[in-house]
């Protein structure tokens, strides 16, 4: 049984807010019998792009992180949900049926994700439906993925072990999986939004004239154990990436042909960008 | 025998109108509009026939009566039969016209009327947009941010996409790289502001009825003190045009030629026909009226610098961009992306069409930089090395990375000594022996905040390597640095470290992947710059080609008097301003000065504004308030889309539809003129068929059919119209085009679009500049330098006087070698500096906004104001943004969308504070162009709430011997806004007034 699957991949989204748009423009002003009632033109964020900045100046890097109804397979909103006003398709899409969940605001709390947003004027609880009306015509991808220029959205339907496999060869995770909700959303490059980066840049004074150090040896140690190495490039730039937030006591060490190893200690709590280290 | 066959077509033209209206309900229509007589005769009276139209009825008969209300006539038989007989050749229809062969008589409503309905018997078939089932129309149409279908039910748009191609649509061209093929997908993409077009459509701002200020009286009081702060009343079309005419007639009785201006922003909706360069040059020339000559606004730097060093005059000093996206790919070792960021801008008209090339950068081993003050969305977007000099200070860095070329021996002595003149003296300068001053990368360091060591390193990189150079949103020039106080200098500096490296080496030039595709340039259609209806062989590229594929009236304004557009509120309230045209046919043109008044017109007392706002996008521009509240101005016309910018300052108001509510017809980023071939943004050209796809909104007509009407009450009609709809003129495009070599006429209007073929790989453009470097003679498609401005040979050397890159510039020689600001030899000059540096130590960033397309998109109730870079809401109110340090903000006290001023000695904005590390200490970054305009007391004078950063930003063009802007940089302070003062200090009195009467 093929399943609707999205992959979203992080390194390619530029928070154009086409998705964002494209969904504005699909469900403000019309409505779905049978799928979803109008979206407010307000107010709703049914695709919400999060931002994360990592590291300062002069060395950051931004991330957009697409958050959506995730159409969880063990959704908590299916078990939330009173009369049965959310159904989980075949397809593996998850619907709020716009009649049956009037009134239902228990919903938007139990969303994990904050993906449920509550139409005050309708008194109906609302999310992104992966465009099932349009699919359900013949429709190849929802709007999202159509209008993604640089595909960093877009829309599988395969089943589920072809899936798993996907994930598997792509490295694909999802949005906090210990909430075992198993969303049908994947995404890639999640790191550049939830994980941290050290990062810096090596330099060399002589006779009072800096200049950056290439091919300087970087090893990145905790607790004594190296982590990861690097080689600065050529303005002498080195970056680790992965880390863990708040994971504690660092130490950078720098080794380049010429001159003396020098080590520096970070503490790391979000992404840091160290001062020139100068050997 | 021809007075047979006249009479034979006349009596067919009776029974074409009887036909269609038995088989078109819109024909019955139409023909119940009018009750009157219409006749069509020969000269002598001997052949004709009338039309009597009445209550739908049409009675006709072969007979030449004496009495009707409208006369066409023929001079013989012959004459109407060669323009009657099918099929009908335009260039025989306006020869007649010149010739004086036709002669039309009537009142204007009813010959107009009687023309295109005539028009109309051979359009009212046709059939356009695909049925997609279930009471669903699939139509088309463009906006400025890209081509899209429009679902339509009942006439409601549903939703808009942009285009999936079809199987039978033209397949697209694959480059192959380094191993890799590169092939854009088949579908077009689509900026943000396209994309929010069903918002702006259904805005609660548009305007719907005509209306008038309530105090403002033409035979009495007019109150002009009270504009921007009184309300309006409704009135029906026919004051509205009547007011307007008799306005337009008392002005030129009673001031004589000159004193109706007309302005118009750079930009309108998309469409050849209804293109501002079109209907409204038209208009101008129809009616006579003193120009607002604009600056070339995107490109300052390049025009009033750059060309005298390199040509391309006719292109506003940017340069060719030929095949530079194949060449990149294959060659390029290094971009470097200079105050560059086509992610964030567009390419101005090219969608989103330019990202999915650059990610291709992300495959190859490409190193990447970016010289940015704000780490910008194509650095977010491509990483690599980002370099965040102090705003206006980035000629400094250029003049350093010249030091270390020199110094390093990292440049191309060949090209130099080949390829370039005066290089010697750039070296002087450069090295200090000139004046005792090395400009070491120490000393770039100090100008720009950089790091030396960091410009070193760029310095070896790039003279060790093939480099691209993007500069500005195009990749050639347009946008970035070029419009602030350095922007001169700026691009100066750029022309001279690619004349360094060998501009022209395979993977040498300069681009970023947004022009320069191997789409067919060949096949011909018109840009908007080419004027589409306007007759306009003046001020637009229309000689080029358009004129003669089809051939129309020519338009010709007897009023030559201008106003350089940066000094429009001084010309108003001062009475004289004085700048230089914009003038790109030959380098020499700007050196053009000219003066308002011109002697012997008279000053300005009507100001016709037409289109979107443009209030906040003019730098200081609470001037502007100032002169709309002059007396000078007696009469202020605002033809606009939305409430919005200075339509809240006019006396009359004329609401105008969008381009979703007219037919027209154009092609995607097809801009031609002065960006000649700018379908080389996009990945595949498609041509659009414009459809109409909702009725109007309220009462509002189109811009043509507002034209129209005013001309109609001064006898223009049929001269403005050439008895054409916009539909007929939209086929008459068509057909001058080459576009019928790839479709019929029925498919594009049914279907909408046509993608013109890809072109062969082995008949690809050659690579721009590549003939320059190997001393060829120019092999690309472009018809510049003009042939009378090449010095020794046709087609041999570029456009200056020695056919070199010239470091010391010839024409500045000859012009002016002693402007201190403007010498032969760009030097660098710093910004700023002195008391105001210190009163005002921010310095602020008002690049060409993301999300919106100017002020066009943003405001009005629409869509992307949800989007929290672009507006944020705090309170009931959406704020505009602005970016400012983390560090810079906590010593501030402010945090995360606080609402604070930003004020300096101008006036005072509020925004919401985005606190961020993608700006340097000292740096902010707010947008340039918002829709709208609050004061929060007397307009001019007190602080705003719309977010017009242009407030705060300097009037003062960068060089006084030029006419242009300065303006992207400004000195400002930023504060935490103490909300309790909003209450006390805002008028809501005021607010209400200016809610529309609807």
């Amino acid at each position: 049984m093929s399943k609707w699957n999205l992959i979203i991949d992080i390194e390619n989204c530029t928070n154009c807010n086409m998705c964002v748009l494209a969904c504005q423009d699909e469900y403000h002003g019309n409505e779905f019998p049978g799928y979803t009632a109008e979206m407010p033109k307000h107010g709703h964020r049914w695709i919400e792009i999060m931002r994360k900045e990592r590291g300062s100046v002069p060395m950051i890097d931004v991330a957009y992180l697409p958050v959506m109804c995730q159409h969880c397979d063990n959704a908590p909103c299916i078990d939330a949900a009173e009369n049965g006003a959310v159904t989980k398709r075949s397809d593996g899409i998850v619907l709020i049926d716009p009649e049956k969940a009037k009134g239902q605001k228990q919903l938007v709390d139990a969303c994990p994700y904050n993906a449920i947003w509550w139409n005050d004027d309708l008194q109906l609880p609302q999310h992104w439906i992966f465009d099932a009306h349009l699919l359900d015509e013949g429709w190849k991808e929802p709007r999202a993925a159509t209008v993604c220029a640089t595909a960093a959205i877009t829309a599988k339907k395969v089943d589920d072990g072809e899936m798993a496999k996907i994930a598997e060869a792509e490295g694909l995770e999802v949005l906090h999986p210990e909430y075992d909700a198993k969303p049908r959303v994947y995404y890639k490059n999640l790191h550049l939004y939830n994980k941290c980066f050290i990062g810096g840049s090596v330099a060399t004074n002589q006779n009072g004239v800096e200049d950056c150090v290439k091919d300087a040896k970087v090893r990145l140690m905790k607790d004594a154990q190296l982590i990861a190495e690097a080689t600065t490039d050529y303005f002498g730039d080195f970056k680790f990436d992965r880390l863990d937030a708040d994971s504690g006591a660092y130490t950078v060490e720098v080794e380049a042909t010429g001159a003396q190893k020098k080590s520096v200690d970070v503490e790391l709590g979000e992404s840091v960008t160290l001062d020139d280290i100068v050997i | 025998m021809s007075s047979f066959l006249f009479s034979l077509i006349l009596f067919g033209l009776r029974m074409l109108i009887w036909m269609q209206a038995v088989r078109y309900q819109a024909f019955r229509d139409r023909l119940k509009e009018k009750n009157f007589t219409a006749l069509m005769k020969t000269k002598d009276g001997k052949t004709g026939r009338y039309f009597t139209f009445k209550d739908g009825k049409v009675i006709s008969s072969g007979r030449v009566i004496n009495s009707a209300d409208v006369v066409l006539t023929f001079k013989t038989s012959e004459i109407a039969v060669r323009l009657l007989m099918p099929p009908i050749k335009q260039l025989e229809q306006i020869n007649a016209m010149k010739d004086f062969l036709l002669n039309l008589e009537g009142p204007d409503e009813l010959t107009s009327w009687f023309t295109q309905t005539i028009m109309m018997t051979q359009t009212v078939g046709w059939k356009f947009g695909v049925d997609m089932g279930n009471g669903v129309t699939r139509y088309t149409n463009m906006t400025n941010g890209g081509p899209v279908f429009l679902y339509v039910k009942d006439d409601k748009i549903i939703r808009m996409t942009p285009i999936e191609f079809d199987e039978n649509d033209a397949g697209p061209w694959t480059i192959e790289a380094r191993g890799k093929k590169f092939t854009p997908p088949r579908k077009t993409s689509l900026a943000p502001h396209g994309m929010n077009w069903k918002s702006m459509v259904y805005s609660p701002d548009r305007l719907l009825y005509p209306m008038k200020r309530v105090d403002w009286d033409p035979k009495g009081e007019r109150n002009t003190q009270n504009r921007g702060i009184s309300g309006y009343e409704r009135i029906s079309w026919d004051e509205a045009f009547d007011l307007v005419a008799d306005e337009i007639k008392r002005m030129k009785t009673e001031h004589g030629p000159g004193a109706i201006a007309n302005s118009h922003g750079s930009h309108h909706t998309w469409g050849n026909v209804g293109y501002y360069l079109s209907a409204d040059f038209r208009f101008i020339n129809t009616i006579g009226m003193t120009r607002v000559l604009h600056n070339p606004d995107s490109w300052e730097g390049w025009y009033w610098g750059a060309s005298h060093h390199w040509g391309g005059s006719l292109r506003v000093g940017q340069t060719e961009t030929y095949g530079t996206v194949e060449d990149l790919l294959k060659e390029a070792e290094m971009v470097v992306y200079w105050a560059s960021n086509p992610e964030g801008t567009s390419g101005a008209y090219g969608s989103l069409e330019g990202t999915v090339r650059r990610k291709w950068l992300k495959e190859l081993d490409v190193k990447l930089v970016h010289i940015d003050p704000y780490y910008n969305d194509t650095a977010q977007f491509l990483g690599g090395k980002w370099l965040a000099p102090k705003p206006a200070t980035s000629p400094a860095l250029a003049v350093g990375l010249a030091y270390v070329w020199i110094e390093e021996d990292l440049y191309d002595k060949d090209y130099v000594a080949k390829r370039t003149t005066g290089f010697d003296k750039w070296k002087a300068y450069v090295m200090g022996d000139e004046d005792g001053v090395p400009k070491t990368p120490e000393w770039a360091a100090e100008q720009t905040g950089l790091k030396a060591k960091d410009i070193r390193a760029l310095a070896r990189e790039w003279g060790n390597k093939k480099v691209y150079l993007s500069a500005g949103g195009w990749g050639n020039g347009h946008g970035g640095a070029c419009r602030n106080a350095t922007g001169i200098q700026w691009a100066r500096s750029l022309v001279y470290l690619m004349a360094m490296q060998g501009l022209g080496k395979p993977g040498v030039n300069m681009g970023g992947l947004q022009w320069g595709t191997p789409v067919d340039t060949n096949l011909y259609f018109p840009g908007y710059a080419e004027g589409g209806i306007s007759g306009d062989l003046h001020h637009t590229a229309m000689s080029v080609e358009l004129y003669q594929r089809m051939p129309q009236l020519p338009s010709m304004n007897t009023v030559e008097q201008a106003i350089p557009r940066l000094y429009l509120p001084e010309a108003i309230i001062n009475g004289e301003a004085t700048g230089y045209a914009w003038d790109g046919k030959t380098i020499e043109a700007q050196f053009n000065k000219i003066s308002y008044p011109k002697p012997g017109y008279s000053p300005v007392r009507m100001l016709y504004k037409i289109g979107g706002s443009i209030f906040s996008t003019m730098a200081d521009c609470n001037r502007h308030v100032k002169m709309y509240q002059s007396e000078n101005l007696e009469t202020v016309v605002s033809q606009a889309i939305w409430f919005e910018g200075e339509a809240k300052f006019a006396d009359i108001i004329l609401p105008a539809c969008t381009n979703l509510e007219r037919p027209d017809i154009s092609e995607w980023a097809s801009l031609g003129g002065y960006a000649y071939h700018g379908e080389t943004q996009l990945n595949h050209r498609v041509v659009t068929f414009q459809h109409q796809v909702i009725e109007k909104m309220g009462e509002s007509k189109s811009d043509y059919q507002i034209f129209s009407g005013i001309c109609e009450r001064m006898g223009l009609s049929a001269y403005f119209t050439e008895g054409m709809s916009e539909l007929d003129w939209a086929k008459r495009i068509f057909d001058g085009s080459d576009v019928p070599q790839v479709v019929s006429w029925k498919e594009f209007i049914r279907k909408g679009y046509v993608v013109i073929p890809a072109e062969k790989e082995e008949l690809r453009d050659p690579v721009s500049w590549n003939w320059f470097y190997e001393g060829r003679k120019k092999d690309v498609p472009e018809p510049m330098p003009l042939p009378s401005d090449y010095s020794e040979e046709y087609l041999k050397g570029i456009q200056t006087q020695s056919g070199k890159i010239e470091f010391e510039a010839e024409s500045l020689k000859r012009f002016d070698a002693n402007d201190p600001e403007r010498p032969p030899l760009m030097r660098y000059n710093a910004p700023f500096g002195g008391e105001r540096e210190e009163n005002y130590p921010l310095r602020m960033l008002t690049p060409h906004p993301r999300f919106s397309f100017h002020s066009q998109g943003d405001a009005k109730d629409t869509y992307i104001n949800d989007i929290k870079d672009h507006r944020v809401k705090v309170g009931d109110r959406y704020y505009w943004i602005i970016r400012i340090n983390e560090a810079d903000a906590a010593e501030r006290g402010i945090k995360m969308h606080d609402l604070v001023k930003v004020h300096n000695d101008q006036g005072a904005v509020v925004c919401a504070a985005l606190i961020t590390q993608r700006l340097p200490r000292g740096s902010v970054h707010g947008y340039e162009s918002c829709a709208i305009y609050e004061p929060m007391g007397t307009p001019g004078q007190s602080t705003d709430l719309g977010g017009t950063l242009n407030l705060l930003t300097p009037m003062k063009s960068q060089i006084k011997k030029g006419h242009s802007m300065g303006n992207s940089t400004a000195l400002v302070e930023i504060e935490l806004w103490d909300q309790g003062a909003q209450t006390a200090a805002v008028t809501p009195k005021q607010e209400k007034e200016m809610v529309p009467a609807q």
